[in-house]
């Protein structure tokens, strides 16, 4: 007769689903693969520089907190969420980023946002924006330098001349300004308040068949990797469609209201970080609301704020702005829309 | 016929694995070496023995009496000899030991006299109840509650609907589903027989799609009198609350009982049981187990209570190997035990054997909700999981911690690998022994306060006897005080006069 491990006490239930943070990490990933391909092929290699450094650098940071915070060091490190936070982070800079910002980015990312708040699950902002929006403030000349898409111009930077721009700075190229430009939005925003109608603005080479060139394609393959991930049940279907349908209804009513001066719903919703964020960062399970009803007044928050910030802002966009803004919120949001419970009477 | 139905909100599929043991028919288990009956075998007050030690008991015979309402006796499974009354290992998840009696069989297996009842009818309900009782049923579903105290209730009030539970919603178990195939009779008219206990207007017997067999085996032997219905399969749909719900579109209140709604729900296998006890009069004393899981023939039994566990698991071809778990129960809501020492009980539905069981170590909560999704209560596990982890037993309450049936959904789907439940027992424990200790606080304040207050009282008592003593009424109590005061003075200034003389003389 065999007597078992005696002291361990396990409580039912004793089976389990097959699924695991690591489950929905690398589900996560394997979404974003399709547009990082995408933006490598438009913006040249630089994107996949900037996103296996950010991936290197994060990995780093991680490996260090957990040993200073006394972690076990396999287990959260390998359990994918510092390489999530690190190619959200490195999608939202320009390819052309200086090693050393993105290396304080993720820094800021991964020790300050998530760290210092007690590592996964515990964060309150997201991480990946908080780094962002931290080199955003800090370094606005390296994050608004973007490379002309492809079929823009010919001339292609090499992955030299690449290289020696993320490690050694664009001034150490001769060509630099040809080979770069403002974003499809940064393009508007400035194009605007020099007073130009939204038709002129439109006839831009940066803008391709129906939103920014190449970034529209992008657009779709987030949303291709979104809606593979809503297949999968990785994420809930309603934060997306509030999130779009926000964004999509404030916009719809501006440009209604004047479509010289406002973008139009398509437009809106395939330019920027929009789509990214739809799938990625707003579906953020940690920095998000917990309750259904809270879920979808902290989408909806996002999407408003996002429209404000980027409609009459200095920035051209906003949607890293409005997570944050968001995430600060969610406690409350939380505490007052707890579902009511099976069989319980609501009073008053 | 066709009735509408409510689904219950979250719950889950889970693969259900009855094909391993639901398709064999039951095999009645052996004698084992020795019966063990613990005195607690459902929830309530353990039973008092009546019995001691070489004593020779029959088949059927109580050897342990109930004590108070709540409770049950325990009768002997077999014909034997007592060879012991000590506390030995009982099915519980802390692996404590607790009071047994413990029977050597003498393999004759001889009944006690038993009082067959050929007509339920002609017994007043609430006659049914004592019968009921003193044969010692409980509601075999999984928590042991006595059923002559839900029948109790359903003669206090109107019954508007009886429900007979045959949903076994946990995976692996098949013993209900194999009791209805090979004893439909005792289904049906155990389900009459408590209709007519209670007095209930309409009776319901519900059961899962995953088992046609016993469906056509009920249908066959109902009349219109009875509704039966097959539910779409989803776990906990056996849960009472989660029934009731998906049969009535009711919702039981937080914190109350179906009765208040005029809905009493009994499990098939407690309907059986007390079939059983009334037309052959004899007790329970046996039930059907589910023996499956990674055994070499998997099946039901029909085991004597106080069978050691191990012994069952033996005629099912049960091979000790390294990583395996003994689970009792299903593998949702069943406790984990580390030895089969112990028996089988009133309650024991199922014995599991798997290597499979839930290793992956505890990560970090990363809010994703799923839980919120699974829970059939409609809780917020997450937000519970934060409070009871900071023990904020306040919050805890106010998130209804206490309308948690434990069904193990949340933690079933817990990307994080969390022990949920584990964390919701261990707060509802906590709160309960505080609870326990702050009114055995009040009540020592009480005691206190009542305490001066007699004492007082009697001091009062005591003045005023005194009083009463002097011959002087109440009325008068100032004029006394005044005649006091003054006779004193009085005293006090011929004490100073006799000074004063005396230094006169000096």
């Amino acid at each position: 007769m065999m007597t078992r491990n005696e002291t361990v006490i396990i409580s039912s239930p004793h089976l389990h689903a097959v699924t695991s943070i690591n489950h929905v990490m690398t589900r996560v990933i394997y979404a974003l693969i399709p547009g990082i391909l995408l933006s490598a092929w438009f913006f040249g290699s630089g994107v996949l520089i900037q996103s296996l450094l950010a991936v290197l650098f994060a990995l780093c940071a991680e490996a260090l907190m957990l040993y200073l915070r006394e972690k076990p060091l396999r287990l959260f490190l390998f359990d994918g969420s510092a390489v999530v936070t690190a190619l959200l982070f490195a999608l939202c800079l320009s390819p052309y980023t200086p090693v050393w910002v993105n290396f304080t980015g993720i820094c800021f990312a991964i020790i300050v946002a998530k760290h210092l708040y007690g590592g996964i699950g515990y964060n309150m902002f997201n991480p990946a924006m908080a780094g962002y929006v931290f080199v955003l403030l800090c370094f606005p000349v390296n994050m608004t330098t973007w490379p002309l898409p492809a079929g823009i111009t010919d001339q292609q930077a090499t992955l030299l001349q690449i290289l020696s721009i993320i490690f050694t700075g664009p001034s150490s190229l001769e060509n630099f300004d040809s080979l770069s430009g403002a974003t499809t939005l940064g393009w508007t925003k400035s194009q605007l308040s020099g007073m130009f109608m939204i038709t002129e603005i439109r006839n831009s080479p940066l803008f391709g068949s129906f939103a920014g060139k190449g970034t529209e394609w992008i657009a779709v393959a987030w949303l291709c990797g979104g809606i593979w991930l809503l297949i999968q049940r990785i994420i809930k279907w309603e934060m997306p469609v509030f999130f779009i349908g926000t964004v999509f209804l404030i916009s719809l009513l501006f440009y209604w209201y004047d479509s010289s001066i406002y973008l139009s719903p398509v437009l809106t919703l395939f330019t920027g970080g929009i789509m990214l964020a739809t799938f990625f960062i707003i579906t953020d399970p940690v920095t998000a609301s917990a309750t259904p009803r809270g879920r979808i007044i902290y989408v909806i928050g996002i999407g408003l704020l996002t429209y404000i910030i980027r409609t009459w802002s200095a920035y051209p966009d906003g949607v890293a702005f409005a997570v944050l803004l968001m995430n600060a919120v969610v406690p409350l949001v939380d505490n007052y829309t707890r579902p009511r419970v099976f069989g319980e009477i609501k009073h008053g | 016929m066709n009735r509408e139905l409510y689904p219950f909100p979250g719950g889950l599929q889970i693969p259900p694995h009855k094909e391993l043991s639901n398709a064999k028919t039951s095999l009645i288990t052996p004698l084992p070496d020795s019966i063990i009956l613990p005195l607690q075998q459902h929830i309530g007050t353990p039973a008092v023995p009546l019995v001691k030690t070489g004593d020779k008991v029959l088949k059927g015979q109580i050897i342990a009496r109930a004590d108070g309402y709540v409770s049950v006796p325990v009768h002997a499974s077999t014909s034997g000899k007592i060879i012991d009354i000590g506390n030995y290992t009982v099915p519980d998840p802390l692996g404590l030991k607790a009071p047994c009696i413990v029977i050597e069989p003498d393999g004759d297996d001889v009944w006690f006299e038993i009082k067959p009842t050929h007509d339920y009818a002609s017994i007043d309900p609430k006659d049914l109840q004592d019968v009921i009782r003193e044969a010692g049923i409980v509601g075999l579903g999984g928590a042991g509650f006595p059923a002559h105290v839900k029948l109790r209730e359903g003669t206090e009030s109107a019954v508007d609907t009886l429900i007979i539970n045959a949903v076994e919603c946990e995976p692996f178990i098949s013993c209900d589903d194999r009791l209805i195939r090979e004893k439909p009779g005792y289904i049906v008219n155990g389900t009459r027989m408590i209709r007519h206990a209670i007095q209930a207007k309409y009776c319901v017997i519900a059961l899962e799609a995953d088992m046609p067999e016993a469906y056509a085996a009920l249908k066959e032997l109902i009349d219109d009198d009875i509704d039966l219905i097959q539910l779409p399969v989803k776990y906990p749909q056996g849960g009472e609350r989660q029934l009731i719900k998906v049969l009535t579109g009711m919702e039981v209140p937080s914190g109350g009982l179906p009765i208040h709604m005029g809905i009493v729900m009994h499990n098939a296998a407690t309907a059986a049981a007390a079939y059983r006890a009334v037309i052959r009069g004899e007790p329970l004393i046996s039930r059907y187990v589910t023996v499956s899981g990674e055994v070499n023939d998997p099946r039901n039994l029909q085991v004597l209570l106080g069978t050691p566990v191990k012994h069952c698991a033996d005629q099912c071809g049960y091979e000790d190997k390294e990583g395996q778990a003994i689970i009792l129960g299903g593998p949702m809501m069943g406790m984990y035990v580390n030895n089969m020492h112990m028996p089988v009980i009133k309650t024991t539905n199922c014995v599991l054997v798997t290597s499979t069981y839930n290793k992956s170590p505890e990560m970090p909560c990363i809010r994703c909700g799923q839980c919120v999704d699974v829970c059939p209560e409609k809780l917020l596990p997450q937000q519970l999981f934060w409070h009871a982890h900071a023990k904020n037993y306040d919050r805890l309450r106010e998130y209804h911690l206490f309308d948690c049936i434990e069904c193990g959904c949340c933690s079933f789907v817990c990307p994080s690998n969390i022990r949920l439940v584990q964390y919701y027992r261990k707060a509802k424990r906590q709160i309960t022994q505080d609870e326990q200790t702050r009114s055995g606080a009040d009540h020592a304040r009480e005691r206190f306060i009542a305490r001066n207050a007699r004492l007082a009282r009697e001091e009062q008592t005591q003045n005023n006897e005194l009083l009463a003593g002097s011959d002087i009424g109440e009325l008068d109590k100032q004029a006394f005080i005044q005649a006091a005061v003054e006779r004193t003075r009085a005293k006090r200034a011929q004490l100073g006069k006799q000074e004063n003389s005396d230094d006169d003389q000096e």
